[in-house]
């Protein structure tokens, strides 16, 4: 939007030290943490909600893909001749017609949109076909030849250790390992010595997936004019479209339009750009016609993105009193077959443990090996579940072996407040020691954990806490750049209308309201009045998409100041008009009034018009870069947030012992939000959040079957229908008492942290703590399916250890860590030493 | 999409009209009542019949009979979910309605038959997969294939019986009516399954299941108890149905199925042994659950783990006998 | 696979008539959103695994996946375009809108037509009858607590009684 004379206009308010209103009383917001319906809420309920497979367009083509059968594979030929004679295909694509890589990691671009010489996994892509119908298109994929030269598979991270050739990659560290780290913060040998007690375990946490409801679909148009229109289902058009323009190079960037649809569903399982939307993308070029694709739900589970299998090593020693003194952690990640978001999340397995409580010296070492699996990538809580399961549960395993309480424990270790983590992460406001307290109290969890009480069937109940934090998020974009990870503009015309654009893409989270509700309290209008335009990358600006738990806070902040902004403007017109100092004029239920005299003021509508008379056309931009981060050493770019949240949940079980089946009839959650925008919805993500939680604890998992016949492995997905993957339904849905707890942060709009994602990452290691409680033994493994209760019982009958989960780790040399000193040692957030790299392999 | 292959539809208005048509087409042909099952087989392309006769218009199938004796007649085509909300065969017959209310969802109850879940074709997960999942291991012996996965030296397949209510009706002995181009016969239900993945039924192609009777109430007590992960959707991964012919409080006779454990309804042959002659106890009950382990064929292709499956037959025996009290 | 053609045929969806010419092997999901373009019908499996693709056929919630287009021939269809009352939306989408109960909106009009169903049968449903009877539709946002308590809030308003929601509902404990 052009403003007609700029110089006319009053100059933005400067910031104060409070920009963005943390410390605003409750009482004094009108929109703000009241339960307002969601400004996209009524066409949701009437089934007018346009998700991406809702769109036709005339003379569209219907396309498919043809994916492997082979888990590893080098492509001895492709033959496509048949399928192209088939009477009704329009159009071929295979390797060659999409050569250059990507991936959504500038480090790694290691996916193609259709294999060129080898697959990877079975249901990674070898042709596209558009037909004029499905069926057709369906069809002529059956007709197509590949003639695959079977190469060796690797299929878990103890055989990707062990398998230097054949690289399932030529890029990474060395054979098949991806990524490794390797840092270290503070004195560890010296917080061991100084311990009273060590205690060391091996965790595993098996993948899980997103299991949008909504399986992905994409639509594609290169019009007339030369520009190519993408609307799909993802929840990061502008990281698509930066994938777009480098796979369809020559097209310029400005010819190329990325429409994120609404998400029906998301959870992190559409945030990389995927070979199905740039088929379709070429699929249109090559056609001239629409080109629709829409996934199977088996296509769904080859798409993935989910999280990482993480075998886990923990080390912790602590104090008589439980106060930690060193932590010694290490991450093995099954990744998958490409890297997608992957370097980030081994860095996540490591950087958020020091957040939740103080971890005096910290020693972290992770490494993600390629497998021949479906990638693996960033699902709700992102590589930051699987540490805190084996950390949360190790914790518990202390608080018993010190005699303690595992509530007391935790609140004795408290992270604190307005402080500098050992790995120089910046937490703000805390709200944790609160949620534990909520909790506790809620669940009567002093007098009912340890009881064992049987209930009428004979069950035994039993009582799990746990703890965790989650950013609001991340501090640093994915490619590297100095420009804002938000911008919002606002348009406010004469009408009273108020429309904001805005890059951010709503999945069913809420993000088109949180513009409203922000815009709508500063405004002081109806925000179900405002008209929401989001994720369209020709009309908004860049928003990096809905990922990290980010929206709320750098959308918020932007939205924020956008509209600060345009108060600034209507308000010098309508001071003028009304003959009131600006600073006296209060926005508030539409209307533009004098504080000292309310009955003296104009409708919304009419100050805008005295603005608009005044200073012409009104327009605003509000844009948000994170804070600069205090961790300077190689990796510290990966954990840095704006703010961190905080949750803690108790969870109740009921344990029979005769068979190990368990079920949890009650949840107890606190989550600490900063500040609620709408208490609905923040209430909405917790539950659901919880509800993530729980199915992943109790049964979700990415099962592969591994047969080998005539010399011959077979390695694929075990499970990849609605039917077999096993998510919780209404009947497994436990009763939950939420606690939504405010404790404003400086760096969120109104003082918001996140909500998204923190909800679900304590439900995990509560239900093992509860299953010990219950019955007295121990599953270091998530899930904590029934069939490895019973083995812990049967074990401890027997009188072995009562107590099922991995043993041992893949051999990995980590070389030299990276060695950072504390803040308490008096770093600065820089590394003192320069490890040797093993580059021979490394690209 | 899945989506179905392409099929003429035919839909007969009597038994004698399905049955030509069936006999018409042979093996191209397939009868489908609810299509809760045989749908998602054809999108999957694990049967692909090119003619299917639906049995949606023949009204002599959608009747439920109270027989003068007391006992119940249902038509192959009443609705799982019609069972359910019925007053007589909830108050008679409370371990059947059970079982009926076990299968899947309400919302495939709202669809899905008596007659259909009777003959719910066998399960395995390296069957019940789509054309391109089951290309990716070269398919198996009940379809496309050569070997069974589940045992590749067997030169069976292995396919898991998983119909809640076979157990049930098994245990009942409950009779079926078939129709085919010979004419009419009954057949006391265990006798139409057979112990094999792909040829599971006794029941010839061509013929048609019009009818299950029950018997009447009075003089045993029956139960049903199913193992799986989810309280819905579920098939189960065991399913124990029982039924118990008692004179005073002495067993004279037991039926023990279980479901989900073999390519049949398997009798827990011991297990009936144990129980004929004596009461019902608790240690009664334990004895003869715990001789249920050895019958329970559990194979790994299902969900939940084998040898648990098999570890847990025997309390989920004893819980169904005890539900019998 | 041949071209199977078209046939006709008219199908009453939401009160209206509607002659459409469709290939015969269609279920009546793929009819509803190709070709009478009601995409308010979802999908998420199309094998009876989710029920988000649940429509009334004369009153009785189905999954339209596994319903063959031609069976629905002269029944009475409805979709979640049916519910509204013009421009007045039924009491279950209003509660599911002010609840949050709709998050991701993708499962919601499945769970509209079912819970639709319940309420017409049972005025006053009790929680366990809510979770029995929505046990065949998955959703992944909610956590489905949402969903339980804007189907008992429309209860109330339908039978008639000024409810409003629970405060722990909206706010927490």
């Amino acid at each position: 939007m052009v403003l007609d004379d700029p110089a006319a206009r009053p100059a933005p308010q400067a910031r104060t030290d409070a920009p963005w209103r943390h410390d605003v009383k409750k009482e004094d917001l009108k929109v703000i943490g009241k339960p307002i319906r969601k400004v996209d809420a009524r066409s949701k309920v009437s089934g007018l909600t346009r998700f991406a497979d809702d769109l036709t367009l005339p003379r569209m083509l219907h396309m498919k893909l043809l994916r492997s059968t082979q888990a590893h594979a080098r492509i001895r030929h492709l033959d496509v001749s048949k399928a192209r004679a088939l009477p009704g295909v329009k159009g071929v694509l295979t390797g060659n017609d999409l050569p250059i890589p990507f991936g959504i990691l500038p480090v790694s671009q290691d996916e193609h949109a259709l294999c060129p010489d080898k697959v990877r996994f079975v249901g990674d892509p070898v042709v596209a076909i558009a037909a004029s119908t499905e069926d057709i298109a369906w069809d002529a994929c059956r007709l197509v030849e590949v003639d695959y030269e079977p190469l060796p598979t690797v299929g878990s991270v103890h055989e990707a250790a062990a398998t230097e050739e054949p690289r399932i990659h030529d890029y990474g560290v060395r054979g098949n390992i991806h990524r490794l780290e390797n840092l270290e913060f503070g004195d560890l040998a010296g917080g061991f010595a100084a311990s009273d007690h060590v205690r060391e375990d091996t965790f595993f946490f098996e993948g899980n997936t997103h299991l949008p409801m909504e399986q992905h679909a994409t639509l594609a148009f290169f019009d007339r004019d030369g520009k190519l229109t993408v609307w799909s289902s993802t929840q990061t058009p502008h990281y698509l479209h930066k994938a777009l323009t480098r796979v369809l190079h020559p097209l310029p960037a400005h010819h190329i339009r990325v429409i994120a649809c609404p998400n029906g569903g998301g959870f992190g399982g559409k945030s990389d750009p995927f070979n199905h939307e740039i088929c379709a993308a070429k699929m249109t070029i090559l056609t001239g016609r629409p080109v629709k694709i829409a996934l199977t739900r088996e296509e769904v589970f080859w798409c993935h993105r989910g999280r990482h299998p993480v075998l886990m090593k923990a080390r912790v020693g602590v104090s008589k009193t439980g106060r930690i003194k060193a932590l010694d952690f290490q991450s093995y990640l099954d990744g998958g077959a490409y890297g997608s978001y992957g370097t980030a999340s081994t860095f996540y397995t490591g950087a958020l443990q020091t957040v939740t409580y103080a971890v005096e010296n910290y020693h972290f070492r992770g490494v993600r090996f390629f497998t021949n699996k479906a990638p693996c990538g960033p699902k709700r809580g992102h590589g930051t579940p699987q540490p805190r399961f084996a950390l949360e549960v190790l914790l518990d395993k202390i608080a018993h072996d010190l005699g303690l309480d595992p509530a007391q424990i935790r609140l004795d270790n408290l992270a604190p407040r307005d402080s500098l983590t050992a790995n120089f992460l910046r937490i703000g406001s805390m709200g944790l020691g609160p949620c534990i307290q909520k909790v506790v109290e809620g669940s009567s969890w002093k007098t009912r954990r340890g009881t064992r009480e049987k209930t009428a069937d004979g069950w035994i109940r039993g009582y799990g806490l746990a703890c965790s934090s989650y950013l609001s998020g991340a501090g640093l974009p994915i490619y590297w750049n100095g420009m804002p990870h938000s911008g919002v503009q606002l348009k406010v015309d004469r009408s009273g209308l108020v429309t904001a654009f805005c890059g951010s893409t709503d999945i069913g989270q809420g993000s088109d309201s949180v513009l409203g509700w922000i815009i709508g309290e500063v405004l002081g209008i109806d925000p179900l009045g405002i008209r929401v335009v989001t994720s369209d990358t020709d009309l908004t600006p860049v928003d990096l998409g809905s990922y990290s738990s980010r929206v709320t806070v750098m959308t918020g902040n932007a939205a924020m100041q956008a509209a600060e902004r345009a108060r600034e403007i209507i308000a010098r017109g309508a001071a003028e008009h009304l003959g009131v100092p600006p600073s006296r004029l209060v926005f508030a239920d539409a209307r533009v009034f004098d504080a000292e005299d309310p009955q003296k003021g104009v409708s919304f509508a009419d100050a805008v018009i005295a603005a608009e008379s005044r200073y012409g056309t009104i327009g605003t931009v509000g844009s948000y870069t994170p804070p600069k981060t205090a961790a300077k050493f190689r990796g510290g770019g990966v954990g840095p947030s704006p703010s961190y949240s905080y949750s803690a949940a108790v969870v109740e079980v009921e344990v029979d012992p005769a068979t190990g089946v368990y079920r949890v009839p009650r949840i107890w959650v606190a989550h600490d939000i900063g500040r609620s925008l709408n208490a609905a919805v923040a209430m909405g993500q917790i539950e659901g959040g919880v509800y993530m939680g729980l199915g992943e604890a109790m049964m979700e998992e990415m099962a592969y079957r591994d047969r080998t016949h005539k010399g011959q492995r077979v390695f694929v997905h075990k499970i990849p229908s609605l039917l077999e993957y096993k998510s919780p339904s209404t009947l497994e849905m436990p009763d939950i008492t939420t606690y939504v707890v405010e404790d404003p942060d400086r760096n969120g709009p109104f003082g918001a942290k996140e909500v998204g994602q923190g909800p679900l990452l304590p439900i995990m290691p509560a239900v093992a703590n509860a299953v010990f409680d219950a019955v007295g033994v121990r599953v270091d493994e998530i899930p904590v399916s029934f069939e490895k209760v019973f083995a812990a019982l049967e074990a401890q009958k027997n009188g072995k250890p009562g107590r099922y989960g991995p043993d041992n780790v893949p051999p990995v040399d980590f070389g030299d860590s990276l060695k950072v000193k504390t803040p308490w040692q008096g770093g600065d957030g820089t590394a003192w030493n320069e490890p040797k790299r093993d580059k021979k392999a490394a690209r | 999409m899945l989506r179905l292959p392409t099929f003429t539809f035919h839909r007969p208005k009597t038994a004698a009209e399905a049955v030509r048509i069936k006999c018409d087409h042979g093996n191209e042909a397939m009868y489908v009542a609810g299509g809760t099952d045989l749908y998602p087989n054809m999108k999957r392309r694990q049967q692909t019949p090119t003619h299917v006769v639906s049995l949606g218009e023949i009204g002599e199938l959608r009747s439920i009979d109270v027989r003068k004796d007391g006992g119940v007649s249902l038509g192959a085509m009443v609705l799982l979910s019609q069972i359910e909300a019925h007053p007589y065969l909830r108050q008679h017959y409370p371990a059947f309605v059970h079982a009926v209310a076990e299968i899947s969802t309400p919302l495939l109850r709202n669809m899905g038959t008596i007659g259909g879940n009777l003959l719910l074709d066998t399960r395995c997960t390296y069957y019940d997969q789509t054309h391109e999942w089951r290309e990716s291991i070269d398919f198996c012996m009940k379809k496309d294939g050569a070997i069974c996965w589940v045992a590749p030296g067997s030169p069976r397949c292995w396919a898991v019986q998983s119909s809640d209510t076979v157990p049930v009706v098994c245990a009942l002995e409950a009779t079926v009516d078939l129709v085919g181009p010979q004419g009419a016969r009954s057949l006391v239900a265990g006798e139409l399954y057979r112990d094999d993945g792909i040829q599971y039924l006794t029941k010839k192609p061509e013929e048609l299941l019009t009818r299950l009777h029950l018997p009447a109430p009075g003089g045993w007590q029956a139960s049903y108890v199913k193992l799986r992960r989810r309280g819905t959707f579920d098939f189960p991964v065991l399913g124990v149905g029982a039924c118990l012919w008692m004179s005073g409080k002495t067993i004279t006779k037991a039926n023990v199925r279980l479901g989900g454990a073999g390519s049949y309804a398997i009798p827990a042959a011991e297990t009936e042994k144990a129980l004929v002659g004596r009461e019902l106890t608790d240690e009664v009950i334990a004895a003869a659950g715990a001789l249920a382990m050895k019958p329970a064929r559990t194979m790994d292709n299902t969900d939940l783990d084998v040898y648990w499956r098999r570890k847990v037959a025997p309390v989920y025996v004893a819980r169904a006998l005890q539900a019998c009290r | 696979m041949t071209d199977p053609g078209k046939v006709l045929a008219t199908f009453f969806v939401n009160g209206e008539r509607h002659e459409c010419a469709f290939a015969p092997h269609k279920t009546l999901l793929e009819v509803l959103r190709e070709d009478l373009q009601l995409t308010g019908t979802k999908h998420g499996c199309e094998l009876g695994e989710c029920g988000a693709c649940t429509v009334q056929i004369d009153g009785v919630p189905v999954l339209s996946c596994l319903v063959v287009a031609l069976e629905a021939v002269g029944k009475q269809i409805r979709t979640v375009e049916g519910l509204a009352d013009g421009p007045t939306l039924h009491p279950l989408q209003e509660t599911f809108a002010d609840l949050g109960a709709a998050q991701c909106g993708y499962c919601t009009p499945g769970v509209l037509m079912t819970a639709e169903a319940l309420l017409r049968r049972d005025r006053c449903p009790s929680r366990d009858t809510i979770k029995q009877c929505l046990a065949g539709n998955l959703c992944r946002c909610t956590g489905y607590l949402k969903i339980f308590e804007a189907v008992e809030l429309a209860a109330a308003r339908l039978r008639g009684e000024p409810a409003e929601p629970r405060k722990e509902t909206i706010h927490g404990s």
